[in-house]
C-alpha cells in the first residue's frame, strides 16, 4: 500500500475494505449511491452477500462489460447485471422487503450524523437546492442495520459527527455504525465510541474532528 | 368479447382530461412509457397532476410533458435525476407544485389505492420535515405516521408483453412501479413491445392480471430516453 505523507487515514476504496469484513456471510444488504457502492468489490472470500437495489432487483451483480440494458439499472441509475438466483419485483414487493424488515444491512452516505445516531443525508435545506429523497428514509426506517461510510469531515474541514444535526432528518435515532477515513466509531447509549483507528492515526487528532464528545475504544482489562 | 387492445398509442390517451391525476410508470428511463407521454403531448390535457417516481432527463418524455407545462403538480420522491433540467427550472420559477414523498411510501400509497385500502400507518419520515403536519400514532412502542392512499384517473405503463385480456410482463428492472400503478388507476394504459395470443402467456408467470388492465398498445420498437437525450432530440 502507498501513500503519500499527507494523506491521513483510509481512502474510499480502503474504508470500503473496511466496511466488507463486517458484513456476515448469507446478508441481504442494500447499498446506497456512492462510496457505498464500492463496498462491493471487497467481500472477503468465502462470503456469499446478496444486494438488494430497490428498484426492483435482488441479486444484482457488478457492472456490465460492455454495453448495458438501460432497462436493467441500479437505484444509481447504473447498468448493472443479475446474478444467478436474481430476482425482478415491482416497487411495493421491494419497499416491502425493507420496511418489512426484511434487508439486513443498509450501507449509506451521510451529511451529518448525530451523538444519538440521527442521520442526515438528502438535503442541506438550501432554498435554491431541489428537494430530493428517494429511498433512503424507508430504509433508515426499516433496515435492521445501518452503516454509514463518510469522509470524517467535509471539504472544508467541518465534522460531520455532531451534538445534533443541522441539515433536515432522514431518521432519527437509526445509524449503528460509521465507517470513516479516521476511524469506525459505534453510535452508543453514551454517544459516539471509537471502535478502531485507522492504522497510524491516534485518538486525539479523531476527537479534535469530532463535533460531539469522543469516547476512547474499550481496552481490554 | 374482451379486446384491452387500442390501435394507437393516440387513441389510447384520447379521453385524458384536463385537470386528471396521471400516474406514469419507470425509474429514471427504466419503464419510463415514451411513446404514450408523446402521445399524451399530442392530446393536449393540461393541468395535470403527475404521479411519478423522477422528473424526466432531457427534453423527451416526462421532461418534455412538464417543458409543455402540461404538468401543474408532481408527486415524486426524487425530482433532481442526470441531465434534468426542466423540472429544476419550472420549481424555481413556481411553475409546477411538488409533493415530495419518500420512495417507499410513494410505492405503499399507489398499492394501498388499488387494494381499496384508504390510509395506512408507516415508520418512514417520522420526525423529519416530510412528516410534518401528519397524523402519528404509537404502536408498540415506535412511532408511526398517516398516510393516505394515492389513486389516480389514468396510468401510462412500460410493459413488454401484453394479450387481449390485459395480462402483463415487464422487463427487468423496468417493472417497477408499473404492476402496482395499474391497479391503482381508473384507466391502467400499457405499451408492449408484442401483443401475443389469449393462451400464450403462462398463467403462472403473469405479473399484471389483466383485471387491473384497461388498455394495451403494441409499441414494436420502443425509445429508451436516454438514446433520445444522446441524440439532443427535443419533443415535440
Amino acid at each position: 500500500m502507498s501513500s503519500t505523507p499527507t494523506v491521513i487515514g483510509r481512502t474510499r476504496e480502503e474504508m470500503a475494505q473496511r466496511l466488507a469484513q463486517d458484513i456476515p456471510d448469507g446478508s441481504y444488504v442494500n447499498l446506497g449511491i456512492g462510496i457505498p457502492e464500492l463496498v462491493a468489490k471487497f467481500v472477503p472470500e468465502g462470503r456469499e452477500l446478496v444486494y438488494h437495489t430497490e428498484n426492483g432487483l435482488l441479486g444484482m451483480g457488478p457492472s456490465p462489460e460492455g454495453a448495458g440494458d438501460p432497462e436493467l439499472i441500479n437505484a444509481g441509475k447504473r447498468h448493472v447485471t443479475a446474478i444467478p438466483g436474481a430476482s425482478f419485483f415491482h416497487h411495493a414487493d421491494s419497499f416491502s422487503m425493507i420496511r418489512g424488515g426484511h434487508i439486513d444491512l443498509c450501507v449509506l452516505g451521510a451529511l451529518q450524523i448525530a451523538c444519538n445516531g440521527d442521520l442526515a443525508n438528502w438535503s442541506t435545506g438550501t432554498p435554491d437546492a431541489i428537494p430530493a429523497v428517494g429511498g433512503a428514509m424507508d430504509l433508515v426506517a426499516g433496515v435492521k442495520s445501518i452503516y454509514v461510510i463518510t469522509q470524517h469531515c467535509t471539504k472544508d474541514g467541518e465534522p460531520k459527527l455532531v451534538e445534533s444535526c443541522t441539515y433536515p432528518l432522514t431518521g432519527c435515532g437509526v445509524v449503528n455504525r460509521i465507517y470513516s477515513d479516521l476511524a469506525v466509531v459505534d453510535v452508543t447509549p453514551d454517544g459516539f465510541r471509537v471502535v478502531e483507528l485507522s492504522p497510524g492515526v491516534e485518538f486525539e487528532y479523531v476527537r479534535e474532528r469530532t463535533g460531539a464528545p469522543l469516547l476512547p475504544p474499550e481496552t481490554d482489562h | 368479447m374482451i379486446n384491452k387492445q387500442i390501435a394507437s398509442a393516440a387513441d389510447a390517451v384520447a379521453d385524458v382530461f384536463d385537470g386528471a391525476t396521471v400516474m406514469i410508470g419507470g425509474f429514471g428511463e427504466a419503464g419510463s412509457p415514451v411513446e404514450l407521454i408523446h402521445a399524451l403531448i399530442d392530446q393536449g390535457a393540461r393541468g395535470l397532476t403527475v404521479v411519478s417516481n423522477n422528473a424526466g432527463s432531457g427534453e423527451v418524455g416526462l421532461a418534455a410533458l412538464i417543458k409543455n407545462e402540461r404538468v401543474a403538480k408532481i408527486v415524486c420522491s426524487y425530482p433532481r435525476t442526470a441531465n434534468s433540467t426542466v423540472f429544476p427550472e419550472l420549481y424555481h420559477s413556481g411553475r409546477i407544485e411538488l409533493e415530495l414523498v419518500p420512495q417507499g411510501t410513494l410505492a405503499e400509497r399507489i398499492r394501498a389505492a388499488g387494494a381499496g385500502i384508504p390510509a395506512f400507518y408507516t415508520a418512514s419520515a417520522v420526525g423529519t420535515p416530510l412528516a410534518e403536519g401528519k397524523e402519528s400514532r404509537t404502536f408498540d412502542g415506535r412511532e408511526y405516521i398517516l398516510e393516505r392512499a394515492l389513486k389516480a384517473d389514468f396510468a401510462l405503463i412500460k410493459g413488454k408483453t401484453g394479450d387481449r385480456h390485459g395480462n402483463i410482463l415487464y422487463n427487468k428492472t423496468a417493472r417497477n412501479f408499473g404492476p402496482i400503478m395499474a391497479m391503482a388507476s381508473a384507466n391502467a394504459i400499457v405499451q408492449v413491445e408484442q401483443v401475443v395470443d389469449a393462451g400464450t402467456i403462462d398463467p403462472e408467470v403473469v405479473v399484471s392480471p389483466g383485471i387491473f388492465v384497461q388498455r394495451v398498445v403494441e409499441i414494436a420498437e420502443p425509445a429508451h430516453e436516454s438514446a433520445l437525450v444522446a441524440a439532443g432530440e427535443v419533443y415535440p
